[in-house]
């Protein structure tokens, strides 16, 4: 990838330039077009394209693409806000809230949640009436590790704390367990003696986290407790 | 699936016999990352289950994270996580079994043990387990208790392999101990 080589297409009738090799996704972002998106992060060189909220139309091909996962082209014609486009991403966005339980107000990522941020841009609610809520049979937290706290039901199950801790320690420390309906990010034994301490607390995945599914304990408890004192007062 | 092995668990006696078995095996293993799930399976075959602290093991074995095992471990329905009964109990969840009822059949037997599927009674008497078509679809639903395939079974069949397991538990006890009366006798 030579690196000043500039690629021009056209994004919803709007003419911009990026380097060649740019993701879609990321060249959108950048020029101030938004596409919702949960599980691609910059300079992802595989992205899993598992979400599907970052779907557009590229002139000349049958069907909506992730734009995480294109890169640009010369000449390229994008649409990002076609009929097509938004009723897949509504369909993908139902399936995410399908298991949320929507208590926003007791979370620490209220007002900053990503899946805020796409209900808002999408209108749609974060509690959705058209398919079925399956709460995840799951404990509301789950604390195998000392301290970082997990919210399996609050997860979307994006993956991102999994890549920046494996970018982080070339190694993970969390990672996907379980299949299915039951898959959970797990740390299982990740400050386990004799396992080497994987985990160095560099708190990426907390930060990474475009739910309120990871944080540091202390900072939970405090979160809590201040909750807990406006409630009463 | 319902587990808690994510948490520290207390090892028992049995389990740190197994456990200082693995650890005198696993150095005959390869160290090269593909071979991990073959060496899991090698544990699971041996011992019949894949304790807790042997998924932490293996990690350390390859040099890998142990969340990335326990990933890998979780992922594969032939895992298992807790040590078998002496009366393993598989209930058959195949197309058949499934639309004759089995899930019914499971949830009776998981409120009769108090156990989860893939879990194991305390006492290691029973655990219960889901299997995908046995192969005697025509006695759906079927139930393997042990070696035994139980046919038709119904809710209050359910019952009655229990209380069956109970009596044979028992007469062999008084076998046992009328043998040790006869020996102190003579
Ligand atoms: S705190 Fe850092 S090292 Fe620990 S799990 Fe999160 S990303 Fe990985
Ligand atoms: S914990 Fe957060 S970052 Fe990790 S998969 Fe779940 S939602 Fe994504
Ligand atoms: S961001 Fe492209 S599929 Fe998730
Ligand atoms: S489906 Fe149960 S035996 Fe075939």
């Amino acid at each position: 990838m030579s690196k000043d080589r500039m690629v021009t297409l056209t994004v919803d009738g709007l003419e911009i330039s990026v380097p060649q090799g740019t993701k879609l996704l990321k060249a959108c972002l950048d020029n101030g077009i938004y596409i919702p998106n949960l599980c691609y992060i910059d300079d992802m060189e595989h992205p899993p394209a598992s979400c599907r909220l970052c779907l557009v139309e590229i002139e000349g091909r049958p069907d909506p693409l992730p734009s995480c996962s294109q890169k640009v082209e010369d000449g390229m014609v994008v649409h990002t806000e076609t009929d097509a486009v938004r009723l897949l991403q509504k369909t993908a966005f139902r399936l995410l809230v399908s298991t949320n339980h929507g208590k926003c107000r007791l979370c620490m990522a209220n007002k900053h949640c990503a899946m805020q941020q796409i209900a808002k841009f999408l209108h749609m609610p974060l509690r959705t009436k058209k398919l079925r809520y399956i709460p995840k049979d799951m404990p509301e937290v789950i604390e195998d590790h000392p301290c970082i706290v997990y919210e399996p039901n609050k997860c979307v199950l994006c993956g991102r704390c999994v890549y920046v801790c494996s970018r982080q320690n070339y190694d993970f420390a969390l990672d996907f367990a379980r299949r299915g309906f039951n898959t959970t990010i797990s740390f299982f034994g990740s400050q386990e003696e004799g396992v080497g301490d994987y985990c160095r607390n560099c708190r990426a995945c907390v930060d990474i986290c475009p739910v309120g599914a990871l944080n540091f304990k202390d900072e939970r408890d405090a979160f809590l407790q201040d909750l807990q004192a406006k409630i009463s007062a | 699936m319902s587990d808690n092995i994510e948490q520290d668990q207390e090892v028992d006696l049995e389990e740190q016999q197994v456990l200082d078995a693995i650890a005198v095996e696993l150095p005959g293993f390869s160290r090269d990352v593909h071979q991990l799930l073959p060496v899991l399976q090698k544990i699971q075959h041996t011992h019949g289950y894949l304790p807790r602290d042997s998924m932490v093991m293996v990690a350390a074995h390859f040099a890998v994270a142990a969340a990335k095992v326990f990933g890998i471990a979780t992922f594969y329905n032939q895992f298992r996580f807790n040590p078998p009964g002496r009366h393993p109990i598989k209930v058959c969840l195949g197309t058949a079994c499934h639309v004759k009822g089995g899930e019914i059949i499971l949830e009776n037997f998981t409120r009769r043990l108090g156990i989860e599927e893939g879990e194991t009674t305390q006492d290691r008497e029973y655990s219960l387990e889901r299997v995908a078509c046995v192969g005697c679809c025509a006695l759906a639903p079927v139930v393997v208790v042990g070696e035994k395939i139980e046919s038709y079974v119904t809710p209050s069949k359910v019952e009655g392999v229990i209380t069956e397991i109970e009596i044979q538990n028992e007469i062999a006890e008084r076998e046992k101990a009328k043998d040790e009366q006869q020996s102190d006798s003579e």
